[in-house]
């Protein structure tokens, strides 16, 4: 599990280009929207594209995003129990 | 007739910067516009992670507005943008169209999908300086100042717009060319079109 969340912050900065950010800024229970890292709608599609193009996983509805999203661990969560690549 | 002046205006160009004539800026190591824009991006000193989303296109438009009021303290809301190019958004246009040609491997991006108009980089503009304006983009095979003057001229004539800041802004295989003008009532330059071409062709 621990190898993904890293997998997934080096993901995360590379995909959004977070120029600034850092895999050790990212705490594994940090927000990923809002206060935290500040990420917008158009990072929230990014993501989506991202757990379809690198683990198989298509969201039937956008809005499922939103709860998965929450951070890097219960994302990583989401990944290992719906991951189809 | 009220007249309005260029009071201040910029270029970046082959790596180089020059506000009002005097060259500010000269990155020598960059061979590609990205590290070009990061490069001048740092030595204005900003701070604005979103910068870095940018298309390149967005980059080169944002980074000559904050060059060409870097000395302002603040800049009015209704400052209206008209601006121009010859290639559209056609730069990010393809990277899309790249991320959409294989059916088998299918994955276009939102975050380049985004960029793919050229007005962006008004949006962006707006955004980083509160602007709630007139802004218009033109597109046109070579800079053409006596349009971007009357245009402009009219947006101050009748109240629509107290600034403008106007140009071109043309990025295409690699090669850019970037030039705007801060249109106002002050200033040692009267607003003409052979004024503006002057300036452009410095």
């Amino acid at each position: 599990m621990a190898e993904l969340q890293e997998e997934l912050k080096e993901k995360i900065i590379e995909q959004l280009s977070l120029e600034d950010v850092e895999v050790s800024e990212i705490g594994d229970d940090d927000p990923l929207f809002g206060d935290g890292l500040g990420l917008d709608s158009i990072d929230a599609l990014e993501l989506i594209v991202l757990l379809e193009k690198d683990y198989g996983i298509k969201l039937k509805d956008p809005k499922e995003g939103k709860a998965i999203f929450e951070s890097i661990n219960v994302m990583a969560d989401y990944i290992s129990k719906h991951r189809t690549k | 007739m009220e007249k309005f002046y260029i009071s201040d205006f910029c270029s970046l160009r082959n790596n180089r910067v020059f506000k009002n004539g005097e060259k500010i800026y000269y990155d020598v190591t960059s061979e590609s516009i990205k590290d070009f824009a990061k490069g001048l991006y740092k030595s204005l000193d900003l701070k604005y992670p979103k910068f870095h989303k940018m298309d390149e296109l967005c980059k080169l438009g944002f980074l000559a507005t904050e060059v060409l009021i870097s000395h302002m303290e603040d800049v009015d809301q209704d400052t209206a943008l008209v601006l121009s190019n010859r290639a559209s958004s056609l730069d990010t246009d393809r990277k899309h169209q790249v991320s959409i040609d294989d059916r088998a491997n299918f994955y276009p991006s939102p975050a380049v999908f985004v960029y793919t108009l050229p007005n962006i980089i008004m949006g962006e503009i707006s955004i980083k300086n509160k602007l709630k304006s007139e802004n218009a983009f033109f597109i046109s095979e070579h800079f053409d100042p006596e349009f971007i003057a009357n245009y402009s001229q009219v947006l101050l004539q009748t109240g629509k717009a107290s600034n403008v800041i106007c140009g071109w802004v043309d990025l295409d295989n690699d090669k850019y060319d970037v030039f705007l003008a801060f249109l106002s009532k002050k200033g040692k330059k009267e607003l003409t079109k052979k004024e503006l071409n002057n300036l452009y062709n410095q």
